[in-house]
């Protein structure tokens, strides 16, 4: 082989030094990525001449056991093309200010001296007004002066508080993990002022409503390397390869180790590859198929044959053994409220005995009252919340039935409705009476309803199904057929295996569950069915197994010392926290769009109301959500009409403001958001595509909120059906006056916005980073100095808070008091709030602030000092310490610690610790979080134990001279130490899962019972049927209320149009990457079956128009094979900035992306609030976006795509 | 025998999650320059599919590779295109339609937009005209089976299929597609180097890697049409061709490839492989369905003090022999055999191979309603794509060989199932192993090295002797003190 040239002589390879150089470089360091992927990968970023060059992963995550696989590489296709921003024409180089805008702004500050009269001048010139809110969004852009930019922000907020309120500002920005520090740095900012934040995590439709419903916790995950652990995966609206990328190794590596792999996916996804079983599940109907699996899981490993390791995991950590009320409805009897403990005898007189519940012991014979409900939680003797199996009242040990089966008073038939069909079905269920003090009751267990909801006859009498291939009676194999297109032999087997395999590893089975189920209107449904399966074979909180859920990188793990640095509650205290989804529901008028409930209403009581809006308003006014702004006057206003009538004392104040609202004198904003003076006036974005990938029905906030052109056709339905709420005839447009967008790169929303100011990049900056996925704490690092004009969030709103102390000496020259509402709180008393639901604007009982409605709270501030307070660590988190979970944690000494070992910031008001360095931010945020300092940690573990009277410190013993500092995380990623306020345990190299605390130390979860949850008996669950897991199809195309207007035009075919978490970007993130749109199709395509697409007669990469009420999309088409017929797939949240096409039917306007189809629609039953997991948590409760429910008309292009 | 070294590597496709990872970290690193735009040193091809450039598997098209006429192995390119080789014209290249028109997008325009009537966009420009245009394929067009009946039905593997089976494909029950991502081969046989009439390319003899010198280089481009798997580039911008050139600068750094150290999917396995070069032009010969032993057969056991004492009497380095008796690449490639070349009826001995993918359970469909309920775990017997296809990758047809694979990759998992749950029949467990030729200690082996191994086992990368190497054109230290690190321009005395 003569020619392979083995070249001897050395010099002529000297050439190879032309690749050598190109590799060469003069620095490495460690950064991330600040964006919603949940990834949290180390990256190093590797700079050439002061140029970032690119990226790779970093490796040197600290290892697990040895018998895991390692987190090494961490980073997927997007991450890895990032630094192609830093340099790219899209790269926000200085501020920006709309032209029309500055011109105005010119013209105002010629003839006024002062900013704030400038800017009042500006706004209140209705022409002027207009015209710059219709520029918005069409180019136009001119650069600016910092100075410019940030007076006519600070002037607008000024001008806004003054004449409107604080709560009439709103800032927006998500997922604080990502870059923690610069996240808030704005909610910093906006807490100080006194303007809301509105969350994320529910508005993104990310959040799961099942979770808190089941187990009192937003979520609470594996990290991915516990999949491993995992004998049986089942994959259900989670495509792992795609958007878990760097994570899916866990799940092939543990098919190795013997598991199996199983993908519920409509379509052959990516993950379906991985899988040994590819069960294509019709889109939003997975609910169907769970109710099945559990229907022969309760039937074959519960009834035919008992396994002792679920029936004990059931009796001890689940609600199964509690006694529920039967009420009797005619012949018959429906499933009510949970028997209350102080309505027998024995335990009339004990403390919090509404909240308190009632199991049959096995021992005894009788009713009995065991610990760690949470009436024991807020009880005045400590040391008695936990899951011992024991009385409450004398400490006995009780063994509770799980059910009455073998010890009963009789059957009678209970009733229950299949919502699916609406039929009924009366079953047979073992009851007893029991005498209380409101007479005999009828009682029985959870289980014992379980098993009748479930179709699990066990020689009772009733409608119950004669066999598995009974296809008429719910919730057979042969039943779900109908919804899923899945065989029932299928089901069996699936059943089979998966009880199977958790009874012979004790519960090593997992679902990892994501947006492709999550994102639907009834998604908590779907999770609950799927949650049922897992606790009935005792899954949850051990290790490999447990629902992973996965949507949103929204662990941000030393929760504790961030949140008061975020809130600001170092210095101020109670923060205006905002739901998202009723924020924008209301404030973008989405609401104006619908009429009656997408669900099945109630035939009577509290929530029969024939619009949502009705309810949302009894949500807030119950105390139930937050709203802002909270009523139709200015805040600061209030207190000084309150003064004048002679109440000066905060007490005082807020008795009057009860007083006014009794007499109707002042109205809550929520009962007429559209009357100008409610509107939300300036918004701050920053960290966020709000207008866009955040926005569902972005159209509407393009017309409502800007003023600008959109694509909707909707028409106002709700007249009529709304009732509590003002209807004005006219919905108004361009609500807001100023919309500010801080950012890197010219996005959707920056470029809607009307001042941009540029943003230090993710290597560019100092922050931290966590995630759900892996248990590592690690940074965000300054590869380079912030480029050209940027500067990093934190300094921006420290900027912007000088800015707004300087203008404050001629608008708010002395503190001044500002009155606060917030809803009651979970993980704090206000859970024992409403034991049943009463409506003191009917009547019904007393407006007591903290009980019957919202708290009200004065609270002072000082705008002069805004930026002082800004720049230190104040003094009342020394006082309070800190507090995540309702775990308090004192810290008086270790504050005085920290001061003695970092800078100081000296102002008028003391000497404090400082702020002033996002660096500073980052080492507080590490000292004081008990994930971070293992001392911290400790001290939390002993409050836990001072509640609980569990021995749990020693978690944190060995880990309490552990502490972690900015610098060390640069050198390595850390590993989060075990904590009291998670439930995992991650000792010793063990995979974090979530409850193993729970199940290992008995630590109640914070729900009703304090065990996990099938049955929700809250008023509005009963009245909604959803006491129970059950299941609801997805909305239809007739109740979804898309297509009224629109119309078929030619061969058309309408289509559910879904829009999952796609390959190519990170949302709208490196969407519009030219790598990114090089590796796909350079645009954001529409993917169609092959069969769909004959039918309208289009060819793969032809153009089509995808419309419906809400907004049209034009792009081009991908034909393929893997997606079912009917379904289209257009991935989640392309920039519109990319080369759409505009569209023919709504006059040529531009094309949008995926949320130019959705609508906002709010679930009234997740708006339940004051009654135990049911009350609100910031991000982690409340009625949850969706927009899977969607349907459009699709056509192809007609002529050439205009650009 | 005559031993040399060459740097191999094994892609377990069964762990590949398709993420193109590789591809990006390849491209940050080496071909963002100009004339480099198209060029996917490492790319991902979604299988069924006509891969990039679009269809280069078929030879009858590009006539890449060799053919053995009678006992002669030629150049098929010379077979075809006549006696002589016509320089000037070379009808065997893509073109442009058959990789893609790259472009850009003007993106200034987002934030330069004057105020108009309606929202700026960036339009798509071509980086070779410079002009507006529209974007009709791409490097990676057909990814996920997108556009699937132009793309994956003309895959021309599906030859080895019947009529039947490829209309099955598409349906339900059968749909299934996985990643095949692809690199230079740094053949032991390549044939871009024998069709280079400038002698630019070289494989250099202490690790093998297959390089196109740039100072050599005229520009023929008859590598581009040589090679079968089309992985050599003409750069438009140079004038000279450019490959995969497997990282060497981070290799000689003791660094795994970009690509390899990027794959988040941990399929990526790199080590020495020992091979007789004596008996390279023997193995490229042998019959079509014995390819890939005759292949396995050079490669040399490293522990065998027969190969040692040769080894070094070729001039192989101890500290090289070493580092191939730590190779993860010959224990799935020789040792367990589960890892095969790609297309070996190319014959040209691709040292890259790949542990091909378990896939999901074919379905069945009826009335509607699917079921899928006929194996636990992945079959052989129920496999939605058919052992003959597979065997058209990565067998030359040899469906045998590719079924013994699946027998131990699927024994493997059962026999953890066994150990870990315990819901499998002992005796059934024992007869599959039987039936797959795999003891226990194997595939306690193969599951540590497949699940659980790290980065240092996962890539065994030799000790390179650079200052022995730079020795040799210049004193080491002459070269660390002077201007020999990193100056790129000298400065010359006077004006």
């Amino acid at each position: 082989m003569t020619w392979i040239r083995d070249l001897i002589d050395p010099q002529a390879r000297s050439w190879e030094d032309f690749y050598r150089n190109r590799w060469q470089h003069d620095a490495v360091v460690r950064s991330t990525h600040g964006v919603n992927c949940t990834g949290g990968c180390s990256w190093m970023v590797y700079v050439k001449n002061g140029i970032v060059t690119w990226e790779m992963q970093a490796i040197d995550y600290p290892k697990l056991k040895s018998d895991l696989p390692l987190y090494e590489p961490r980073g997927c296709p997007r991450g890895i093309v990032y630094s192609w921003y830093i340099y790219s024409p899209l790269r926000i180089k200085y501020p920006y200010i709309r032209g029309v805008l500055l011109d105005a702004w010119y013209h105002a500050r010629a003839t006024h001296a002062d900013p704030v009269a400038a800017w009042a001048s500006l706004v209140d010139n209705e022409e002027l007004r207009t015209q710059y809110q219709t520029a918005r969004g069409k180019g136009g852009f001119r650069r600016a002066s910092w100075d410019d930019a940030l007076e006519i922000v600070a002037a607008s907020l000024l001008h806004t508080a003054k004449k409107y309120g604080p709560d009439r500002v709103v800032g927006f920005s998500p997922i604080p993990a990502m870059s923690m520090i610069s996240y808030a740095a704005g909610s910093r900012f906006l807490q100080l002022f006194g303007a809301p934040l509105l969350s994320f995590y529910d508005l993104y439709a990310d959040f799961p409503p099942a979770s808190p419903e089941t187990w009192g916790e937003k979520t609470d995950v594996a990290e991915s390397a516990d999949w491993f652990n995992s004998k049986y995966i089942v994959v259900a609206g989670s495509n792992l390869n795609m958007t878990r990328t760097p994570d899916a190794h866990f799940a092939v590596e543990a098919r190795h180790h013997g598991a199996k792999l199983v993908a519920l996916s409509p379509d052959f996804s990516e993950v379906s590859r991985l899988a040994d079983w590819w069960v294509p599940v019709h889109a939003g109907m997975d609910g169907a198929f769970w109710m099945a699996v559990n229907h022969v899981i309760l039937t074959e490993f519960h009834v035919q044959r008992t396994v002792p390791y679920f029936n004990e995991y059931l009796r001890r950590y689940s609600d199964c053994p509690f006694l529920i009320a039967l009420e009797k409805r005619g012949d018959s009897y429906v499933a009510g409220r949970f028997l209350r403990a102080n309505r027998i005898e024995r335990y009339r007189n004990v403390q919090n005995g509404d909240w308190k519940f009632l199991v049959v012991d096995r021992i005894s014979g009788e009713s009995r009252m065991p610990r760690g409900s949470i009436g024991y939680r807020w009880q005045q003797q400590k040391g008695q919340w936990n899951l011992e199996p024991k009385d409450g009242l004398d400490g006995s040990d009780i063994d509770p039935l799980l059910t009455l089966l073998d010890q009963n008073d009789g059957e009678v038939q209970v009733r229950f409705t299949d919502p699916a069909s609406g039929r009924t079905f009366q079953r047979g269920v073992p009851i007893k009476r029991i005498t209380t003090s409101d007479g005999e009751v009828t009682v029985t267990t959870v289980y014992d309803l379980l098993m009748a909801q479930f179709g699990v006859s066990r020689g009772l009498s009733g409608e119950y199904p004669l066999d598995y291939s009974d296809a008429t009676i719910p919730y057979t194999p042969a039943w779900q057929e109908q919804y899923t297109g899945v065989g029932r032999d299928t089901v069996l087997q699936f059943a089979r295996e998966f009880a199977g395999t958790a009874e012979k590893t004790r519960g090593r089975c997992t679902v990892i569950i994501g947006s492709g189920l999550n994102h639907w209107y009834h998604s908590n449904l779907h999770y609950r069915t799927a949650i049922t399966a897992l606790i009935v074979c005792g899954c949850v909180g051990v290790n490999g197994g447990g629902l992973n859920h996965y949507t949103g990188q929204e662990k941000l793990v030393p929760a504790a010392s961030w949140s008061a640095l975020a809130m600001a509650s170092d210095w101020v205290s109670p923060p205006r926290l905002q739901n998202g989804p009723s924020y924008h529901y209301v404030h973008s008028d989405q609401w104006r769009y619908e009429k009656g409930l997408h669900d099945a209403p109630p035939d009577g009581g509290v929530f029969a109301k024939s619009h949502v809006m009705d309810l949302q308003s009894d949500a807030v006014r119950m105390g139930w959500l937050p709203f802002y702004p909270q009523f139709d006057a200015n805040p600061l206003e209030l207190v000084h009409r309150a003064e004048s009538d002679g109440a000066n004392s905060s007490q005082q104040i807020v008795d009057w403001v009860v007083d006014q609202l009794r007499r109707r004198k002042l109205r809550f904003a929520m009962e007429d958001p559209d009357a100008p003076g409610n509107w939300p006036r300036v918004w701050i974005i920053w960290r966020a595509n709000a207008i866009l990938s955040s926005a569902k029905g972005h159209e509407f906030f393009l017309k409502h909120y800007l003023g600008t052109q959109d694509t909707a056709i909707a028409e106002d339905l709700a007249q009529g059906s709304v009732r509590d709420v003002v209807w004005h005839e006219q919905a108004p447009n361009g609500k807001m006056d100023l919309v500010v967008d801080l950012n890197f790169r010219m996005d959707t929303s920056a470029l809607y916005s009307d001042v941009v100011l540029p943003a230090a990049s993710w290597y560019e900056k100092d922050d931290l980073n966590t995630t759900d996925l892996h248990s590592y704490i690690h940074p965000l690092g300054a590869a380079v100095p912030p480029c050209w004009e940027s500067k990093p969030d934190w300094d921006i709103f420290k900027a912007l808070a000088h800015k707004v102390s300087e203008l404050s000496a001629a608008h708010f020259p002395a503190p001044f008091r500002d009155l606060v509402a917030t809803p009651l709180l979970h993980d704090t008393p206000d859970e024992l709030a409403q034991p049943e639901v009463k409506r003191w604007y009917e009547g019904e009982c007393d407006p007591v602030p903290g009980k019957t409605m919202p708290h009200l709270s004065v609270v002072e501030r000082d705008y002069t000092k805004l930026f002082h307070r800004f720049c230190s660590l104040g003094p009342r988190i020394k006082e309070e310490g800190v507090e995540d979970r309702g775990i308090h944690i004192p810290i008086g000494d270790l504050y005085d610690q920290f001061a003695a070992m970092v800078p100081s910031y000296e102002f008028p008001d003391g000497k404090f610790p400082s702020l002033v360095d996002p660096v500073h931010a980052a080492n507080m945020v590490l000292f004081f979080a008990p994930e971070t300092n293992g001392e911290v940690a400790y001290r939390g573990f002993q409050a836990r134990e001072h509640e609980t009277g569990l021995r749990l410190a020693d978690l944190a013993e060995g880990n309490r001279s552990t502490r972690y500092d900015f610098l060390a995380l640069t050198r390595q990623p850390r590993r989060i130490l075990t904590s009291p306020c998670w439930s995992g345990i991650t000792n010793d190299g063990r995979a974090y899962s979530g409850f193993c605390q729970n199940i290992e130390r008995l630590v109640p979860w914070r729900t009703l019972t304090g065990r996990q949850h099938f049955y929700l008996d809250h008023e509005a669950y009963l009245a909604f049927g959803e006491s129970l897991p059950t299941f609801k199809p997805s909305i239809s195309l007739d109740a979804s209320l898309n297509l009224i207007k629109s119309v078929p035009e030619g061969n058309t075919l309408v289509m559910n149009c879904l829009t999952p978490h796609g390959k190519w970007h990170i949302h709208s993130t490196y969407s519009d990457d030219l790598r990114m749109l090089t590796l796909s199709r350079g645009i954001e395509p529409f993917w169609m079956n092959d069969r769909d697409a004959e039918q309208l007669d289009v060819r793969d990469n032809e153009w089509i128009e995808a419309y419906n009420d809400n907004g049209v999309i034009v792009t081009r088409a991908v034909i393929s094979a893997r997606i079912p017929r009917g379904v289209a797939l257009f991935y989640h949240a392309p920039e519109r900035t990319m080369p759409f096409a505009k569209s023919p039917l709504r006059a040529n306007r531009r094309g949008g992306g995926t949320n130019s189809v959705t609508r906002l629609r709010l679930k009234p039953v997740l708006m339940a609030g004051g009654y135990a997991q049911f009350s609100y948590r910031f991000n982690d409760y409340g009625p949850a976006a969706s927009d899977r429910d969607t349907y459009v008309i699709v056509r192809k292009l007609p002529g050439k795509p205009l650009i | 025998m005559h031993v040399r070294c060459q740097v191999s590597m094994v892609f377990h496709l069964d762990k590949c999650i398709g993420c193109h990872t590789c591809s990006l970290a390849c491209k940050n690193l080496w071909t963002g320059r100009p004339g480099t735009e198209y060029m996917w040193w490492n790319n991902v091809e979604t299988k069924p599919g006509t891969g990039y450039p679009t269809l280069y598997e078929d030879q009858e098209e590009y006539d890449g590779g060799w053919e053995l006429h009678g006992n002669d192995l030629r150049l098929k390119l010379n077979t075809r295109s006549g006696e002589l080789l016509n320089l000037a014209f070379n009808p065997k290249l893509p073109s442009l339609d058959d990789y893609y028109e790259p472009w850009t997008y003007k993106y200034s325009d987002v934030i330069d937009a004057p105020q108009g009537s309606d929202q700026p966009v960036f339009a798509p420009v071509s980086l070779v005209t410079g002009q507006e245009m529209q974007i009709e394929a791409g490097p990676n067009w057909d990814d996920d089976l997108g556009g699937s009946s132009v793309y994956a039905a003309n895959d021309p593997n599906l030859q080895a299929l019947t009529d039947a089976e490829r209309q099955q494909m598409f349906e339900t029950q059968r749909l299934v597609f996985f990643y095949l991502p692809r690199i230079c081969n740094h053949c032991l046989n390549p044939s871009c180097v024998a069709a280079c009439p400038a002698g630019a390319i070289y494989k250099r003899g202490e690790d093998g890697i297959v390089l196109v010198s740039q100072e050599k280089c005229m520009g023929w481009r008859m590598c581009v049409s040589g090679c079968p798997y089309k992985k050599v580039y003409y750069n438009w911008a140079s004038g000279k061709s450019e490959k995969c050139i497997l990282c060497y600068p981070r290799l000689e750094t003791q660094q795994a490839p970009a690509c390899m150290h990027s794959c988040p999917g941990r399929i990526r396995y790199l080590g020495i492989l020992l091979y007789d070069a004596d008996r390279i032009e023997q193995a490229a010969k042998s019959p079509q369905e014995e390819l890939v032993e005759a292949q396995r057969e050079i490669i040399l056991d490293p522990f065998d003090p027969a190969v040692i004492a040769q080894a070094r009497e070729d001039g192989v380095e101890d500290k090289m022999i070493e580092s191939a008796q730590k190779s993860p690449v010959y224990k799935f490639v020789k040792q367990w055999k589960i890892a095969l070349p790609l297309h070996p009826e190319f014959r040209t001995l691709p040292m890259l191979f790949y542990v091909p993918p378990l896939l999901p359970v074919a379905g069945s469909m009826h009335d509607e309603i699917y079921d899928n309920t006929c194996d636990f775990f992945s079959s052989i017997e129920n496999a939605r794509l058919p052992m003959r296809y597979m065997a058209s990758l990565f067998s030359a047809g040899n469906v045998d060989l590719v079924t013994g694979v699946y027998r131990k990759l699927i024994a493997t998992r059962l026999y953890k199932r066994a150990e870990t749950v315990g819901d499998v029949e002992s005796g059934k467990v024992a007869d599959v192993l039987a039936a797959a030729c795999i003891t226990p200690e194997e595939i306690e082996a193969m599951y540590q090295l497949t699940a659980i191994a790290g980065f240092d086992e996962r890539f065994v990368i030799p000790p390179f002797s650079r200052e022995a190497a730079i020795g040799l054109v210049q004193i080491t230290q002459v070269r660390q003190e002077g201007g020999g690190m990193g100056f790129l321009r000298e400065p010359h005395r006077g004006l």
